[in-house]
């Protein structure tokens, strides 16, 4: 899949040889439930890999595989080239940072974060070292004695990131490492993570639920629904490029409008909707020959005046410019989006940097606008 | 009256019901028992010397005081017959709470494992028994250990002894009995912490290096031990002072303090020293106690 998507973007460099972990055609049913479905998918040494989807799409399932928690009912996991099937979760070069830390409520922060040390049958001092060294990686230093139930939710979480990193894996799994974190403190552990992987240069297999979390930090996102991998790729191509109606709806927010194909031209397409009259798009990428389409615009992408376009707008001619009323006004802070019913019928929404602090064009409710856009800027995809 | 005043008075009266009850059914007749055990035995009515006469008048309370001494306490502190009773009852208690621990750890664990759905089952199981009286299941093990018992019968069935056993009226028996009688106060509060524990906590275990066994001894073990010490002193107290089942089940030759106190207060209704024997009794009871809140206090600080 991952293949299929051509982008300016330069892509993860490829591995000499074999990836550090392949995931080969991998299947795990509970039951009856198929909870994997026949997944494959290589990561890098080095990668900064995020599992994104649903709850119950299968990424917690597959991450789990990978600790050894759960053996594939089908298909093989290799890492560097080994099939790690038949390895025992306390054997394999992989750590794990569990969803609710699950930090051992007996032991201080010292002897929780040594735990995985003395099983590795370290020299006393080596261990000593190495606890110090990962408290100050995590910036915990005299916490050492603190019970798990002495320190707060960030610093708990830091605690278990040190405790799975001491180890050193060839791979740390993180199961929703910031789920548990309030808002403000998610933002800047996001940031963190990031600045510690790139310095460690360990691999970093997330699972998320939160795409803002998987996009921010992650160097390439593997979009699961169902068990199946729907689309892997760097969070930029996932955003501007999706390959389905599916992830175009689940990444961020954007218009779909369903239409026909009226001409395939080599770079414009010519798209005829029900609701919001002839839209002029780029050709896509994965080229279709069906006819039944869909448009997607993000809201951002569109921008709205009351005259539309300037003439002097450059390439104004091939705009698409829709009119219309706006009905209802969002104002988030930083953006105001704008709800907007076409006189075709359809409903758009946009929204606007607010890049003045006395904006002097607002546009409130009831306001007639005209909403434009490149063709550029809008993707073709299978209904 | 302020809206403080109306609220805090039931609080406060619901807070002080508990002390009420601890005074008035336990600290009030233990002032009796304790009274009683600083008194000389007497042919009388009640069977003990001095009575306090509240009608008397100050004087004759002031003898009475005077006339209490701790000669009773000098006698169980000397007398074998009190000691090796005390030393027995430890032991036979010592013993049982650890036989009933190494069976009742495992069950309670594999009770913690079960699906969801079983666990309710497998609690029933542990129950049920209750629901007898627990006088005929000792008399039932009575008539399956006697001579022509069901035990002998299918031993000499099966030609694993040649003749009948004696099994009636030994050690054996008596520790099967409590051992028996006791199971399900060992496995309760282990079942209900093992069953709280978190399972992510042995798969981090796993994760970072532990075996099974590892993981057992570094985390389950450990944090388990709130119901093992809940396990150990619901049945090492109740065990130090039992008397039914060694009076059932076990020989004449030595007794635990239960049997003692018993002969000395109904066989020769001897009150004083039978009370002196349960002071006592309770003094030793009181040390594992003790231990035991300290050990919770440290926990609830450590919370």
């Amino acid at each position: 899949m991952a293949e299929d998507i051509i982008t300016s973007e330069p892509q993860m460099p490829a591995a000499a040889g074999m990836p550090l972990l392949r995931i080969e055609s991998v299947l795990k049913k509970f039951g009856g439930f198929v909870a994997v479905d026949r997944l494959s998918l290589d990561i890098a040494a080095g990668e900064f890999f995020a599992l994104l989807g649903p709850s119950g799409c299968g990424k917690t399932t597959l991450l789990r595989m990978l600790a050894g928690f759960e053996t594939p009912d089908e298909g093989r996991i290799l890492l560097d080239g080994r099939d790690i099937a038949a390895v025992l979760p306390h054997q394999r070069p992989v750590n794990m940072m569990f969803q609710n830390y699950a930090l051992f409520p007996h032991l201080n922060v010292r002897d929780n974060v040594a735990f995985g040390l003395r099983r590795a049958g370290l020299p006393r001092a080596e261990i000593a070292g190495r606890v110090a060294e990962m408290l100050a990686l995590v910036k915990l230093d005299g916490f050492a004695k603190r019970r798990p139930d002495q320190l707060s939710g960030g610093q708990k979480q830091r605690v278990a990131l040190a405790r799975a990193l001491a180890r050193r894996p060839r791979i740390l799994l993180l199961d929703e490492p910031l789920a548990a974190l309030d808002k403000k403190l998610r933002e800047e552990t996001q940031f963190e993570l990031t600045k510690l992987q790139r310095r460690l240069g360990t691999t970093f297999i997330i699972v998320t639920h939160d795409q803002e979390e998987a996009m921010s930090m992650a160097d390439r996102i593997g979009v699961m629904d169902s068990g199946r991998l729907e689309q892997v790729a760097t969070p930029r191509q996932l955003y501007e490029t999706p390959n389905s109606r599916w992830i175009a709806e689940f990444v961020g927010d954007i218009n779909v409008i369903e239409g026909d194909v009226e001409s395939r031209a080599e770079h414009r397409w010519i798209i005829a909707t029900r609701d919001a009259g002839t839209i002029v798009t780029a050709a896509p990428r994965q080229p279709t020959d069906k006819s039944a389409i869909c448009v997607a615009v993000r809201p951002e992408k569109i921008k709205l005046s009351r005259r539309g376009p300037a003439a002097d707008a450059g390439q104004a001619g091939t705009l698409n410019r829709l009119e219309g009323v706006v009905t209802d006004v969002g104002y988030l802070g930083g953006v105001t989006t704008y709800q907007i019913r076409l006189d075709g019928g359809a409903s758009l929404r946009a929204s606007l940097a607010n890049t003045a602090r006395l904006d002097v064009d607002a546009y409130g409710a009831g306001q007639r606008v005209v909403a434009w856009f490149a063709p550029d800027d809008c993707v073709v995809l299978e209904r | 009256m302020t809206a403080r005043h109306l609220f805090s008075r039931p609080a406060r009266l619901a807070a002080a019901a508990p002390w009420l009850w601890m005074v008035l059914f336990f600290l009030v007749p233990f002032g009796f028992v304790l009274k009683i055990s600083l008194s000389q035995t007497a042919i009388a009515q009640p069977p003990y010397l001095p009575v306090f006469d509240v009608t008397a008048g100050f004087a004759a309370l002031k003898t009475a005081f005077a006339a209490l001494s701790l000669d009773n306490f000098r006698m169980l502190a000397t007398d074998e017959i009190y000691i090796t009773s005390y030393l027995r009852s430890l032991v036979v208690a010592l013993v049982s709470t650890a036989i009933l621990l190494a069976i009742g750890y495992p069950i309670a664990y594999g009770m913690a494992r079960l699906p969801r759905r079983w666990q309710g089952v497998a609690m029933m199981l542990v129950i049920v028994p209750f629901w007898t009286s627990f006088l005929i299941r000792i008399y039932a093990w009575i008539n399956i250990l006697q001579h022509d018992g069901l035990l002998n019968k299918i031993l000499l069935a099966l030609h694993v002894v040649p003749a009948p056993v004696v099994w009636l009226s030994t050690d054996s028996a008596m520790f099967l009995g409590i051992v028996y009688s006791y199971l399900p106060f060992m496995i309760l509060p282990l079942y209900a912490t093992l069953a709280r524990m978190e399972p992510a906590l042995l798969e981090a275990a796993a994760d970072l290096g532990a075996s099974r066994l590892g993981a057992f001894w570094l985390v389950t073990f450990p944090l388990s031990l709130p119901g093992v010490a809940a396990g150990v002193l619901l049945c090492f107290i109740p065990i130090v002072g039992e008397f039914v089942i060694p009076d059932l089940l076990a020989g004449s030759n030595a007794l635990m303090i239960g049997q003692t106190l018993w002969l000395e207060f109904f066989t020769n209704k001897d009150w004083p020293v039978a009370s002196a024997t349960a002071v006592v009794l309770l003094a030793l009871l009181l040390l594992p106690l003790l231990v035991y809140d300290r050990l919770q206090r440290r926990q609830l600080e450590a919370r």
